[in-house]
């Protein structure tokens, strides 16, 4: 399990997080929704450790640690292949940069790019296949960080609807078939309601939770049944509050 | 379109026949102003003499060139992992371009005699602050966000150099080197003008003394096609070294 308490960060000042609390238990799927410009990408920057948090405690499986680096894989929205590196070069680069001996992480990757329809791919140079190609390597490259946790910050956001919605089922399989444990910001409500068992709608500056929505719908789940609408124009109503106060 | 292709081989077709018509007609004597045909015929004429020189120049450059690649590279690499050595180098390397190079020749001459040392870091002294430069702008272009990558992947100094930041900055560091080898043969020259036993420069000088301009020029023509030989050797070698690219490029 999972557990942030307390995180507070400021900027000139201004608190762009503040006392913010999250848990997510082992192999569960945490989605954060809200307007953008809430701080979603600074939280992930301060659990990852690339910025320093003011005060806050982080734990694991009930361990203190500082922060999520050697626990986390973190995946963007932008892709970040290396343009001069192969698909299967590209996803390796975590393990080799870990010291995984060549045969070990090619083998690994492999079985990625097939689970990932990626097989046949992995001599392509990144800007020869399509973007929903790179961003699944990416998803297989964030795999190949070998860790429990993963991060996703708006990892789809930058693809298309329906190369967005293959993607989801592939996101789904980091919970499914790779027993992830995974904390997702987005601001597709439904994204968050087909893909997490818990939805946190947030609200700016500073960011905290205003809403938590417990998801207990099995997956893979459709988007068309009524429970799943009922739920979808819940949460859209209140981040339409959130994001217009009048 | 075949006409853009070619349109530089057209200029100078046009400039050339200007310059023979002007000479005719003008009846401007050799040693003042030698048509271009004139030109030629010393510059494959008098081959067997101007190739040692064309060698001894040409090796001054290319070991000028290797001089500054391994002041430079290091360099680089230096002032962009400890912003402190940057911080402490920058005015000193923005001071030596401030100086006049050519001013240093003479005294370079001094120290390091009439032979190849000279010229060679004559030559050096020119290049290697645009590759310095270049290289430098170009490990600072890296995306903040691959670097958190490659922080986050716990990539070692090493690593992250050999993988993200050498090939990132390699375009940047070729378009330095592109004006490095350009400017590497005006070092090179002014090192023989000032003092030298061979070399294109001081065959110049010599036939210059003696007003035997055809050879001035046939010289010149020489430089010339090496300065171009060299830039196109950079352009292959930018074309091998950034395969990656080409495909961008082909689409």
């Amino acid at each position: 399990m999972l557990v942030i308490q307390n995180v507070a960060k400021r900027f000139n000042g201004h608190p762009i997080v503040d006392g913010f609390e999250l848990s997510i238990p082992l192999n569960g799927f945490t989605a954060l929704i809200g307007p953008s410009g809430c701080g979603k990408s600074t939280l992930f920057d301060l659990l990852m450790g690339v910025v320093p948090m003011d005060r806050g405690e982080i734990s694991w499986q009930g361990e203190p640690v500082a922060d999520l680096r050697a626990l986390a894989a973190y995946m963007q929205q932008r892709d970040l292949l290396l343009p001069w590196f192969t698909l299967e070069e590209n996803a390796c680069l975590p393990a080799e940069l870990a010291g995984v001996p060549l045969a070990e992480r090619r083998d690994r990757a492999r079985e990625l790019f097939a689970t990932f329809g990626l097989k046949g791919f992995g001599h392509y140079l990144p800007d020869m296949v399509s973007g929903g190609m790179r961003q699944r390597c990416a998803l297989a490259r964030t795999l190949m960080f070998g860790r429990d946790l993963v991060l996703l910050d708006e990892p789809l956001s930058a693809l298309d609807a329906i190369t967005r919605r293959i993607l989801q089922a592939y996101l789904l399989l980091l919970q499914t078939a790779f027993d992830r444990t995974i904390l997702m910001v987005t601001h597709d409500v439904e994204e968050a309601l087909l893909l997490a068992d818990d939805l946190l709608v947030v609200t700016a500056a500073p960011m905290r939770i205003c809403e938590r929505i417990h998801l207990d719908q099995p997956k893979p789940r459709d988007t068309a049944a009524p429970s799943f609408l009922a739920i979808k124009t819940r949460v859209m109503a209140r981040l339409e509050k959130e994001a217009i106060p009048w | 379109m075949v006409g853009a292709r070619y349109i530089h081989l057209v200029l100078i077709g046009v400039g050339i026949g200007l310059w023979e018509a002007g000479c005719r007609l003008s009846g401007v004597p050799d040693f003042i102003l030698p048509p271009p045909t004139r030109v030629f015929q010393v510059a494959l004429g008098e081959a067997g003499m101007l190739l040692p020189h064309a060698g001894v120049t040409l090796l001054e450059i290319l070991l000028g060139i290797g001089l500054a690649l391994s002041i430079a590279i290091p360099l680089a690499i230096g002032m962009h992992a400890r912003p402190a050595v940057e911080k402490a180098l920058a005015p000193f390397l923005i001071a030596s371009q401030a100086v006049p190079v050519f001013a240093l020749a003479p005294l370079l001459v001094v120290w390091l005699g009439y032979g190849l040392a000279s010229k060679v870091l004559m030559a050096a002294v020119i290049i290697f602050f645009p590759i310095t430069v270049s290289l430098l702008e170009g490990f600072k272009s890296c995306d903040r966000q691959y670097r958190v990558l490659f922080e986050l992947m716990g990539a070692t100094r090493w690593q992250a150099l050999h993988k993200l930041y050498w090939p990132w900055a390699l375009p940047y560091f070729f378009a330095g080197l592109k004006v490095g080898v350009s400017v590497a043969t005006i070092g090179a020259v002014i090192g023989e003008w000032v003092g030298a036993q061979q070399g294109l420069g001081y065959l110049m000088i010599q036939a210059n003394a003696r007003l035997k301009v055809d050879l001035v020029f046939a010289a010149i023509l020489w430089l010339s096609l090496m300065g171009v030989g060299l830039w196109a050797s950079v352009g292959i070698a930018e074309r091998h070294y950034l395969w990656w690219k080409r495909s961008l490029k082909e689409g």
